[in-house]
């Protein structure tokens, strides 16, 4: 459970590059992944059987191509906006937040939906959730799905968040659902609300209870996309990185030969193989954060402005059917 | 000794009380805690029934203020540089932690 700082760094200095797939071939790909981020072998990581061939938002941008014949499903995962925020890290997270959009409609083929996963605004306030209505009006791609950050149900214990982004889902509970997508099931996840002193990210029993009952009748080989704001792994627990009952949740998917999970909350890219599940964390479009016990504490990290775009970004995740893996390329705003 | 305490304690509780939002007037003592880097400063504080208690956020990220078994009013979320009050009640132990991160817990200790 322990963080790769290694591979945390170079995903901080890195500007593309591929954090992950495995495919059912028989090799060992956690020890194989381990392997090429200590050799530090660049910019694609690259697993035998070649499947895959997924570019970068960038380089899809500047090459004016076309996705890859072969996927058939692409989606986008952005998040920790953070709008309302307007400390010494990034004085206009708006602006930053915008820069992210103009990506996305860059791309020639446009994601099929985005994915949210938290931290929409600072502070809750109506006035930030407005800001960033507005200003997602510019995107093309229309479907967003969102699971909520902690800054979004900062006093109403969600109210205004779940009236304002749960319309086009069938959500239970405090705002957890799911929905399939090109034969992918995908499940968003509430982990941080009726949080206990001392404790970390939380379910609790009513949703892990959903959702056992929730993926009981799928059968092993669906592909499963979990999305939730606070990672689903001890990242580093004692900034609070991880969730306490993730293990029950990710007990209930263990059967499943391809499971992806994707989290916000830590502002830079991270991520584990284990078994069949891939973890990935996102970057923010706010401002960045330290790497786990890299600073007294995990608040805002500044940056000379020249960098701070490198350090902002998105993550596309595109899935092939026949290919039960998906393959997520995280690109920066520089 | 004993006696002598407690009535400058009741004498102190009574200024208090006519003084009102006065907080700030040399006769009440300023019980602060400073939220710096996700921890609250000092962690652990004791102070006489009826005095103030007051949070201020040094942090960039809001936090809040909230009682680990309900017995004191909750904080909003405070962001950089806001303030939150309480008047300590009665004598015992007092455990709260920020529910926006909830591995910053903190104890207020209130004595007669």
């Amino acid at each position: 459970m322990k963080p790769n700082l290694t591979n945390q760094f170079r995903s901080q200095i890195m500007p593309d590059y591929i954090s992950h797939d495995h495919e059912h071939d028989g090799i060992d790909r956690r020890g194989f992944l381990q392997c090429m981020a200590w050799a530090g072998t660049g910019l694609l990581w690259t697993i035998s059987g070649g499947v895959l061939a997924s570019r970068t938002l960038a380089e899809i941008a500047k090459a004016g191509g076309s996705l890859p014949a072969a996927t058939d499903l692409s989606f986008l995962q952005i998040s920790d906006s953070h709008i309302g925020f307007s400390k010494e890290a990034n004085k206009d997270v708006t602006e930053t937040f915008k820069i992210a959009l103009d990506r996305i409609n860059a791309m020639p083929t446009p994601p099929a939906f985005l994915i949210h996963t938290g931290d929409i605004t600072q502070l809750s306030k109506p006035e930030e959730f407005d800001t960033f209505d507005e200003v997602l009006k510019s995107c093309r791609t229309k479907d967003v799905f969102y699971v909520p950050g902690e800054h979004d149900v900062l006093n109403d214990g969600g109210k205004l968040y779940r009236d304002r982004y749960l319309k086009s889902v069938e959500a239970k509970g405090s705002g957890w659902y799911s929905f399939n997508k090109n034969g992918v099931h995908f499940i968003g996840l509430v982990n941080v609300l009726n949080l206990q002193a001392g404790g970390l990210g939380q379910l609790g029993d009513e949703q892990l209870e959903w959702l056992e009952a929730d993926v009981k009748d799928l059968g092993s080989s669906t592909p499963i996309v979990v999305f939730a704001h606070i990672p689903l792994w001890a990242v580093y627990p004692q900034w609070g990185w991880g969730t306490s009952d993730s293990e029950r949740a990710l007990g209930y998917l263990k059967r499943f030969g391809s499971v992806t999970v994707l989290n916000g909350h830590i502002h830079q890219v991270l991520q584990k193989v284990e078994g069949n599940v891939t973890f990935h964390t996102a970057m923010s479009t706010a401002f960045p954060q330290p790497a786990p016990g890299t600073a007294p504490s995990p608040g805002p990290m500044k940056v000379p402005a020249e960098q701070l775009r490198s350090l902002l970004g998105l993550t596309n995740v595109q899935y092939k059917q026949g290919k039960s893996a998906l393959a997520a390329v995280d690109s920066n705003l520089s | 000794m004993a006696a002598l305490l407690s009535s400058i304690a009741v004498l102190n509780l009574s200024l208090f009380a006519l003084g009102g939002e006065m907080k700030n007037t040399d006769n009440t003592k300023q019980n602060r805690i400073e939220i710096k880097d996700f921890a609250f400063n000092p962690k652990t504080i004791t102070v006489k029934s009826g005095e103030k208690v007051t949070w201020i956020n040094r942090d960039e990220e809001p936090h809040t203020i909230v009682s680990v078994e309900k017995q004191f009013k909750k904080s909003t979320a405070l962001d950089t540089d806001q303030e939150f009050t309480i008047t300590a009640g009665a004598p015992g132990t007092y455990t709260y932690f920020c529910s926006v991160h909830p591995k910053m817990t903190g104890t207020i200790v209130v004595v007669k």
